[in-house]
């Protein structure tokens, strides 16, 4: 049973869930707030149990044999190294201030409501510390359907679409990764068929299929050939991408942001969009290393167009929720920008990147839910000067702003410093860890930092200072208990525990950038001869163009 | 013959029951007529738990001397489990109104107008057909069989309400049949001009030779072809796919349930019996020739094309039963990937596959079977929307099954689609694989409806007057389905098929290792001979 131990991070939620659809409606908020706090306080304990913060080795392992037939073995695989524990530890932070932040915004089909906010956890959690590759596609999915209902049935206004949109988009995309995984399965299966004599006595191979993640990626990254690993990249993109979401895949997103619940639109956030930063992580640096060192400038040049691009949409948007949700887009550009410029520092800060995302996004995204709850509106037309009648609101919303803009010395800034960084410094003739960007790419996404400033501190302008102007309140529309005119101390409880840790991140960002050194080590240990190798048989490299014209030379 | 005749114990078991109940239908006592679906749910699972112990001989399943002996136990128990649920959604479908009429006194009882008796023997007749196919070691057998399955639905479908539906739904099922029947008997006829056999057996071995001496002889392969686009009728794949729409809306849900599962599995087995005696790339080390080119190609294009027209069709319904119908279409190009991937894995998630399917599409016609309104069956998409409110368990069920036939990770549907996937990749049949993942994400689109009506639409003033039928079978039938679809993923391992399912006497060929691995790519290449 010591698979029990670890296991109860996914137990302990789907209990509470069933609980709650046993339990009477009103004990449902209690129940929830009583498993996600204890999964919190378990996840805690793990950690400081944790034997693997600096050495990037897997702790909290565990296999449960599931299916198996024939040669292939599919099992309940679990475990986790610092990257996935952080990950794990947001997860289980932000859940239960969901819960809590929901106790009087949700008043109708309650018992539904928490019973998916502790589905969605567990699923969750379950990504991150899966290690073998159909139970992580099985909880990568399953995230889908939680969220697909608290869209649909708790959203606003366009939910219908939005909610659709959503699962269309991510689901079509994860089915082409899933496609690529296989396809790595497959091979691996082939590399590692044994020659078997049959009672005829003859020759019969039988293949052994493994679905481990660590054996998987181990063979995926020295034994498929270049043009094979473009495949299995493009494929795996297809899946991450969406989730992340880079540019042209990212349309998905402000709609389901918009529409979604307060406490939807912090899971999305702080968690969701980070499946698929995790995924790129996870899976396509350390699988496809020599497709990852050829394709990373594009994949830099699109993650910068969309830092741009969704900066630009930002600047115009009168919805409060879209503009945060546009700055997600924008914003998760930087994390990718980070993980591709293929050194420690550049990936360090697109971990801490993760996290701090989740901590910010997510807080703004709880404040808005809050404004939503008394103003019924989202338009930022409609309000200005609240700082005059919700004083402690106010507060909240520029700091965490200020934590979204990178303000020296709250958590965004480190991260997106050292993403830039990384960037900057990730040029081919850099001398310990050479890459294949260099100061353009990070002049460019630096422009989006500029302009993130610039949209951010316009919202906080318009709607906390200037003339107050409160929205008008349609009659009838508020239902639910009443609620006083600033922050409830619930509320502030909600805020505060995500504006200490921004505050710890942006002066002590060095626990975790120490924690994930290890596993980052490993991920890029390959990297720098592989990219002075490339660099050797491609001594034409001079920019993005170039690799393009290649795509096609490089397939024969 | 001793030997075959006892593998045939379960047929003659069910066909007593079938006799049985037809006469307990004309009976004048109420208790005899409405015992006819548990009498026939005994019989089923009586032969159910039989069946192992049947085919615990192995010597005796060798001196039967089939085609594919492995094929037998497994699909009869799954026949034999589902068609109990079936079963359970037929109860108190047939002669409603008369009954009702006898029951009120306005009617006296005429055994000439009772068919409840004769609907339900004709629904054990078909399940033995199907059970037969599995024993068929001959062409004249497997034809008889596969009528065998068909024949009673067309009458089922007739008389399966009082509407001229019903009988618009038969008469076009039944002339279409006829037409398939002639075709593929049209192509026994070829074979056996081309082998001088109908021996399956003694075919394989003829087909084998002719491989041997310069490849399969033109009049095999037409013929091969011939019979294997009859047989598509069966299982609802393009090019015959024209009738299920039309004869799904036709005939009552229950009876839908039954049409979607049972002679679906009958045209499968006839496949994978008479591919078996041409047999697969990689498994000709006995003598069998390989799957020829011309044939590869036409199951390749039948199951692109059956997916993706199926999934295409569903998403224009309006209809629920229309749009389970073309997903029925589309489920049988998955189950082509199987057929085509060959014995071993292929075949054996095929037959997981079938379970897996007949559970899904159960669950979600259970649901349609359970509820009424005004004594009408409830048809279309907008009836569904709302559910919730007045029947939420009825949603609830209706959602998990939609997301078992999406391929939803962890439901069923999706262990199985893993399957017919991961066998499709082993086969080297990647296009194909990708191009059934694409399509599984198309039918995320319509099948999404069945989750998102009943579970978050707002009730209609049409869906308002829905009401549960006044038997409460269908609705535990669907409970249980759906139960099943939540756990049975974790115990997978017990259901998949325990033998490899592999043509008798053959064992996979010794790939030669020097070329492995340079085969993949598009699965297309020719097979030299």
């Amino acid at each position: 049973m010591t698979w029990l131990w670890p296991a109860l991070m996914l137990l302990v939620p789907l209990a509470g869930a069933a609980a709650i659809v046993l339990a009477p409606a009103r004990q449902a908020k209690w129940i929830a707030l009583l498993a996600t706090t204890a999964t919190f306080a378990h996840s805690v304990i793990l950690a400081f149990a944790f034997e693997h913060w600096h050495d990037g080795g897997f702790g909290l392992a565990a296999s449960i044999p599931w299916l198996g037939l024939e040669s292939i073995g599919i099992t309940f695989t679990f475990g986790a190294d610092s990257v996935a524990l952080l990950l794990v530890l947001l997860t289980t932070l932000l859940v239960p201030l969901c819960v809590w932040g929901s106790f009087t915004a949700i008043s109708e089909r309650v018992k539904e409501y928490y019973a998916w906010l502790l589905v969605i956890e567990a699923a969750m959690v379950g990504v991150f510390v899966a290690r073998d590759l159909i139970f992580f596609y099985i909880c990568f999915e399953f995230t889908l359907i939680p969220m697909y209902f608290l869209i649909a049935i708790w959203g606003s206004g366009d939910r219908a679409r939005a909610c659709t949109k959503f699962f269309l988009y991510t689901f079509t995309g994860s089915l082409i990764a899933l496609a690529g995984l296989l396809y790595v399965a497959w091979q691996y299966a082939e590399a590692n068929a044994m020659i078997l004599t049959d009672g005829a006595g003859q020759l019969v191979r039988d293949l052994s299929w493994s679905f481990d993640i660590a054996s998987l990626t181990s063979f995926a990254s020295s034994q498929l050939t270049t043009s094979e690993q473009a495949w299995v990249l493009a494929a795996l993109l297809a899946g991450f991408a969406v989730k992340v979401p880079l540019f042209p895949l990212h349309t998905w997103l402000p709609l389901a942001h918009t529409e979604a619940p307060a406490a939807g639109s912090v899971i999305l956030a702080g968690v969701l969009l980070k499946l698929g930063t995790y995924g790129l992580y996870r899976f396509v640096l350390p699988m496809v290393p020599e497709a990852v060192v050829e394709y990373a400038p594009a994949i830099a040049v699109i993650s910068i167009i969309g830092i741009i691009y969704a900066a630009l949409i930002c600047w115009v948007q009168d919805d409060l929720k879209r503009l945060v949700a546009f700055s997600s887009v924008s914003h998760l550009g930087f994390c990718v920008l980070g993980l591709v410029a293929l050194n420690p520092l550049g990936a360090q800060g697109s971990v801490l990147y993760m996290i701090n995302h989740g901590l910010s996004t997510g807080a703004l995204f709880f404040l808005i839910g809050m404004i939503y709850e008394r103003y019924h509106t989202r338009d930022m037309h409609e309000m200005s000067g609240l700082s005059k009648v919700m004083p402690v609101w106010a507060f909240f919303m520029v700091f965490f702003t200020m934590s979204s803009v990178g303000l020296p010395g709250l958590n965004g800034f480190v991260s997106e410093f050292l993403c830039l960084i990384g960037a900057f410094t990730a040029s081919p003739d850099a001398a310990t860890f050479p890459g294949r960007l260099g100061p353009w790419y990070a002049v460019a996404a630096g422009a989006g930092m500029i302009l993130a400033a610039m949209y951010l501190l316009m919202m906080v302008g318009k709607t906390v200072f200037g003339p107050l102007k409160e929205p008008a309140v349609a009659a009838g529309a508020h239902h639910g208990p009443t609620l006083p005119a600033d922050l409830s101390w619930r509320e502030i409880g909600v805020l505060a525990p995500l504006a200490v840790l921004c505050v710890y991140l942006g002066f002590q960002p060095k626990p975790v950038t120490d924690a994930v050194e290890g596993s980052i080590d490993d991920l890029l240990a390959t990297y720098p001869a592989r990219v002075r190798q490339y660099a050797a048989t491609h001594p034409d490299v001079g920019g993005v163009e170039l690799t393009l014209v290649r795509e096609e030379r490089s397939d024969g | 013959m001793g030997d075959k005749l006892w593998f045939l114990i379960p047929e003659i078991w069910l066909f007593v029951g079938a006799v049985a109940v037809s006469v307990m239908g004309l009976s004048p006592s109420k208790l005899a007529r409405d015992s006819a679906p548990y009498v026939v749910s005994f019989f089923l699972a009586v032969a159910l738990v039989a069946i192992p112990f049947i085919y615990a001989d192995a010597d005796r399943l060798g001196r039967a001397a089939l085609l594919m002996p492995a094929l037998g136990p497994y699909v009869k128990m799954v026949v034999c489990a589902i068609g109990i649920v079936l079963a359970m959604l037929s109860v108190g479908l047939i002669d409603r109104g008369l009954e009702g009429e006898m029951r009120s006194g306005r009617a006296r009882f005429d055994p000439i107008r009772v068919s409840r008796g004769e609907f339900f023997a004709f629904f054990l007749l078909s399940l033995i057909g199907v059970m037969l196919v599995c024993n068929a070691n001959d062409l004249i057998w497997l034809f008889l069989a596969l009528e065998l399955t068909s024949l009673p639905t067309y009458i089922m479908v007739a008389i399966s309400r009082p509407s001229t539906k019903a009988q618009e739904a038969a008469v076009k099922y039944f002339f279409l049949g006829a037409l398939a029947a002639a075709l593929f008997l049209y192509g026994f006829a070829l074979l056996y001009g081309a082998t001088g056999t109908i021996v399956l057996t003694e075919m394989r071995q003829a087909m084998a030779d002719q491989a041997a001496s310069g490849g399969l002889s033109r009049l095999s392969i037409v013929g091969m072809i011939l019979a294997l686009l009859g047989v598509s009728y069966k299982i609802v794949a393009v090019p015959m796919h024209f009738y299920a729409a039309d004869v799904y809306e036709g005939a009552a849900s229950p009876v839908t349930a039954f049409l979607a599962f049972v002679p679906k599995t009958a045209g499968m087995i006839a496949f994978i019996l008479l591919l078996g005696t041409v047999g697969w790339s990689g498994h000709e080390a006995s003598g069998a020739a390989g799957l020829p080119q011309p044939i590869l190609v036409t199951l390749w294009m039948i199951a692109v094309l059956t997916m993706t027209l199926g999934n295409v069709g569903a998403m224009l319904q309006r209809s629920a039963k229309r749009l389970l119908a073309y997903s029925s279409i589309a489920h049988s190009g998955y189950l082509l990937i199987g057929v085509i991937a060959g014995p071993g894995l292929g075949l054996n998630a095929v037959l997981f596959y079938l379970l897996a399917y007949g559970v899904m599409n159960t669950a979600a016609f259970a649901v349609l079977c359970g509820l009424e309104r005004r004594g009408e069956e409830i048809e279309s998409l907008d009836d569904l929307a709302g559910l919730r409110h007045r029947h939420p368990l009825m949603a609830v069920v209706m959602a998990i099954a939609a997301l078992s036939l999406i391929g939803f990770p962890p439901l069923l549907g999706f262990v199985g689609k893993l399957y017919l996937f991961v066998a499709g990749i082993q086969a080297e049949r990647l296009p194909l694989v990708v191009i059934a993942a694409l399509n599984s994400a198309v039918s995320a689109w319509y099948y999404l409806r069945l989750v998102g009506l009943p579970i978050l639409a707002m009730p209609s003033p049409q869906s308002e007057t829905i009401t549960r039928r006044p038997v409460a079978w269908p609705r535990v039938a669907a409970v249980l389905t759906a139960l099943t679809l939540l756990v049975a993923p974790f115990f997978a391992n017990k259901l998949m098929p325990a033998a490899t399912t592999t043509p008798a006497g053959d064992t996979p060929a010794a790939v030669d290792l020097s070329h492995a691995g340079e085969s993949g790519g598009d699965g297309l290449a020719p097979v030299e001979r």
